[in-house]
């Protein structure tokens, strides 16, 4: 049977927005920049996602509410693609995006693209009290895309947004 | 184009080499020296492991003939697998762990670097995405050969006869094997004797700053790509395709 499709994708995409990043559910997965494309068809729905990192753990999870998301809004025949060109970066988050981040408790990305050595020297500000004076303490945190690091004020530790 | 065969074995080695070191790496879960090391040690084994995943499951693609990622994984055998020795070996202590990923991740830079270049869309896709990945990694081993080589005398000797120990599985990373010449002429692959004087730079750099001498020119262990193994592939191999052993098929 051929359904007629009725929906168009700036519909879907505001769909969408109810997917979050289970690791950071202040972000929606456009937002962070995990949303690549939507494409309607006479099959259907395709939704194309890149990971943050090759062996993000959350993918698996994200695919299943994409679904969930469409299905609840009457949309049924979805593919979830995972691409992985372009190479998903930081670069993509707006400002917006960022001051989200902030406002979670993560230090947003300072600088453009993933730099290992750039990352050790820059002054990263505490989300918490807003003090520079900051410590790292490993540039591998509790996931993936975090580094974690230490602030000499409020002595807090805190997560902070890898540059990638 | 090379051949089917040729790009399959190509991907098989580059999965392999990442599945095996991320399995190894993985063995340091919940035994770090510290916690924020055993996070550390933890975040790299999966990068590894999703890299791995990503470059095994285009070989099923390119391999054609209804495998997946998982089955190229867990059901072969020692002798069908194409990851270098120097992935294989032992976790060891710590300064032989970081050893071990001195040497590795700075090949992995520049190897994926070159990759990105590849004809090859596909690959030069994942290459692109597990550079950044490979950058951070070769840094964390850089730290920590500079640690270890100006911290205590123990440290710097223990590093220094780990780096000597290990030195002679890293020739085979840049042997250029009869697919390498052909996937060369086919853009696929770089020429791995132009990496191997880049990757002696950077490695000789960072031993340099670290106290350590570099070892010189003497015997190099090869045999990974003829399916030919040390000892501790199939010891691996036994804990790690346990399951899909024991139970063909399960699934979580």
């Amino acid at each position: 049977m051929v359904s007629q499709i009725q929906y168009t994708k700036p519909q879907v995409l505001r769909m969408l927005v109810d997917v979050r990043d289970p690791e950071i559910p202040v972000l929606s997965i456009e937002e962070i920049g995990m949303l690549r494309d939507v494409v309607i068809d006479e099959n259907g729905c395709e939704v194309i996602i890149t990971p943050t990192y090759t062996a993000c753990p959350a993918m698996a999870m994200i695919e299943k509410d994409i679904k969930q998301t469409l299905a609840d809004q009457g949309i049924d025949v979805v593919k979830v693609t995972t691409v992985f060109a372009p190479a998903w970066s930081t670069d993509w988050m707006s400002e917006d995006t960022k001051e989200k981040l902030r406002a979670y408790g993560i230090a947003a990305p300072l600088h453009s693209t993933c730099d290992a050595a750039k990352d050790k020297s820059s002054i990263v500000e505490c989300p918490q009290c807003f003090s520079t004076k900051t410590t790292l303490i490993s540039q591998f945190g509790s996931t993936a895309c975090k580094a974690l690091y230490r602030c000499e004020k409020c002595l807090e530790p805190f997560d902070y947004f890898k540059c990638h | 184009m090379g051949s089917k065969e040729q790009l399959f074995k190509y991907l098989l080695r580059l999965g392999d080499n990442a599945l095996i070191q991320g399995h190894r790496l993985s063995e340091w879960c919940s035994r770090g020296p510290i916690l924020e090391e055993d996070i550390a040690l933890s975040n790299l084994a999966l990068d590894n492991i999703g890299r791995a995943q990503a470059f095994l499951q285009y070989a099923s693609e390119v391999e054609g003939n209804g495998h997946t990622a998982d089955d190229l994984a867990y059901r072969r055998s020692e002798r069908q697998y194409l990851n270098f020795l120097i992935t294989e070996l032992p976790t060891g202590n710590f300064a032989y762990t970081i050893t071990k990923q001195l040497f590795i991740a700075q090949y992995d830079v520049i190897l994926f670097e070159a990759l990105c270049k590849s004809t090859d869309t596909t690959i030069a896709g994942i290459a692109a995405k597990a550079i950044k990945e490979a950058r951070y990694h070769a840094s964390h081993a850089s730290d920590w050969c500079l640690r270890l080589g100006m911290g205590t005398a123990l440290s710097h000797d223990l590093l220094q006869n780990e780096i000597n120990d290990i030195w002679m599985f890293t020739g085979e990373m840049f042997e250029m094997t009869e697919l390498d010449k052909d996937l060369v002429q086919f853009g696929i692959s770089p020429d791995l004797t132009i990496l191997q004087n880049i990757w002696l730079d950077k490695v000789g750099s960072v031993l340099i700053k670290s106290g350590i001498q570099l070892p010189g020119q003497g015997y190099q262990q090869t045999g990974s790509q003829q399916g030919i193994h040390t000892e501790h592939l199939g010891h691996i191999l036994s804990e790690m395709q346990y399951l899909q052993r024991a139970y063909p098929d399960a699934t979580w």
